[in-house]
């Protein structure tokens, strides 16, 4: 392989990571609290979850394409691809929070106002830690999805391993296209192991 | 005279226009274990609900400790009611001792203070401290975590103790056994430090074993209240229904009534 495709692979390689990294922290810290704050208030969860859903279903492509004309969060480049990754992501991480909060078996969050705990300390020292497996299975479904859903963004110039795929499909070239995909897939793979690794290690018996 | 640690004067509870609860009137004293003796469904886990606050009354008053509910703030009020259910709700990501220390540890005790009482909670209740205290609730079995569920409504002393059918769901054996242990327990406590108990069963033989007085609740009024020895002896309809079960040899855990 010659040096010069070699380095440009890792520089790919580690863009297309900091879109995922940058997407994913930023959609767990805006779908985390508001799954929390959600479970609090059944009546509008619905039509949230509703249109997180479907945020989930407008075709990547599609997304990337509206974004680009709107003013301060538009136009070419990385920030917009940032925003729509961040989109995607927010269904699973939300969705599964919640379903960690909620799914706190009932007898356990009794006993715990019936001992006297506030709010917040059953938030923090019962309900968040039990959710902990569901919240990382969240994670986990959205960094895998978006590091695929990611190679898209190179249509709108934000880089990352689909820009090898977009030029290997112009050029009609399968090395090329390999070149972004192979990195991309294992990727995927490796995220999807490691953070499976950690959900095991961190869940309560 | 022992002073009143609980009094419920005509407590009424309803969801929506039905009443679960109808002027109910009870007190508790120290070293008294009120048994709350009925069918499913006839009001005796909301009355118990009323007492610490999760549920709120239409009408009547409670007071504790000569305090009405709406005079305690009702997180320090909880911290003084040991609550026991029927599956623990013990804290699945908690050791057994972290378990049994949380309402001391929410008081701000200090850690040496929260440590020696778990230990002895755990001998009090039959578990050994060295082989039971860094368990996880996953490595006990039933009757194990319903030990370690009373350890911890004892763990802060409150004068006051709720338990809606704590051993409802243990195996006959393991039941008698603990209620036994739970005899003494409050025997000695109640010499002590002089607790109260509000007890929820649907069982007459729990009934007439543990309480020092016995209400029996039919559709959310109070049908009869009076000692054990008298209730044996009580004529309404459903006193009889219940005590004919007693009639049936059906199992082990007849305390010899």
């Amino acid at each position: 392989m010659n040096p010069r495709l070699a380095s440009e692979i890792v520089s790919l390689t580690l863009e297309h990571l900091w879109l995922v990294l940058i997407a994913i922290g930023v959609a767990a810290l805006i779908a985390i609290p508001a799954a929390v704050a959600l479970t609090r208030r059944a009546a509008i969860r619905r039509w949230m979850l509703g249109l997180a859903n479907i945020l989930q279903t407008v075709p990547s492509l599609a997304l990337f394409g509206f974004l680009l004309p709107l003013p301060f969060i538009g136009g070419i480049g990385r920030h917009t691809a940032i925003i729509a990754l961040c989109l995607y992501a927010l269904l699973p991480i939300l969705r599964n929070t919640l379903v960690g909060v909620l799914g706190v078996d009932p007898a356990v969050r009794e006993s715990a106002v019936a001992m006297g705990m506030t709010g917040n300390q059953i938030l923090w020292q019962v309900e968040l830690p039990l959710a902990v497996p569901a919240i990382l299975a969240g994670l986990r479904i959205a960094t895998v999805t978006t590091i695929g859903t990611a190679t898209v963004a190179a249509a709108i110039g934000a880089g990352g391993l689909g820009v090898f795929i977009f030029r290997g499909i112009a050029t009609v070239d399968t090395a090329t296209i390999l070149a972004g995909a192979v990195p991309a897939a294992i990727m995927a793979l490796a995220a999807d192991e490691g953070l499976e690794w950690i959900e095991k290690r961190l869940s309560p018996a | 005279m022992q002073c009143a640690v609980l009094e419920i004067r005509d407590l009424t509870y309803r969801i929506g226009e039905r009443s679960i609860l109808r002027e109910v009137s009870l007190e508790a004293r120290e070293g008294e274990t009120v048994v709350l003796l009925g069918r499913s469904g006839c009001g005796k886990t909301t009355l118990l609900k009323c007492v610490n606050g999760l549920l709120p009354p239409a009408s009547g008053e409670i007071r504790f400790q000569g305090r009405t509910l709406s005079e305690w703030d009702p997180i320090s009020l909880r911290r003084r009611i040991g609550y026991v259910i029927q599956d623990a709700g013990l804290f699945p990501h908690w050791t057994v001792a972290a378990n049994i220390g949380l309402v001391p540890k929410l008081e701000k005790w200090e850690p040496g203070a929260i440590a020696a009482r778990v230990d002895l909670l755990l001998d009090t209740v039959g578990l050994p401290p060295a082989q039971f205290a860094r368990r996880h609730p996953h490595e006990l079995s039933g009757g194990q975590k319903q030990r370690v569920g009373i350890a911890r409504a004892l763990a802060a002393e409150p004068p006051l103790l709720l338990l809606d059918e704590p051993f409802a769901a243990l195996d006959p054996i393991t039941r008698y056994e603990l209620q036994r242990q739970f005899v003494s327990l409050l025997r000695a406590t109640a010499s002590g430090s002089g607790k109260a108990a509000l007890f929820v069963t649907h069982d007459v033989r729990e009934a007439l074993l543990l309480a020092t007085r016995i209400v029996l609740l039919k559709d959310g009024m109070i049908d009869v209240m009076a000692s054990p020895g008298e209730f044996l002896s009580a004529r309404t309809e459903e006193a009889r229904a219940f005590l004919s079960g007693l009639d049936t040899p059906q199992h082990e855990s007849a305390p010899g009534f």
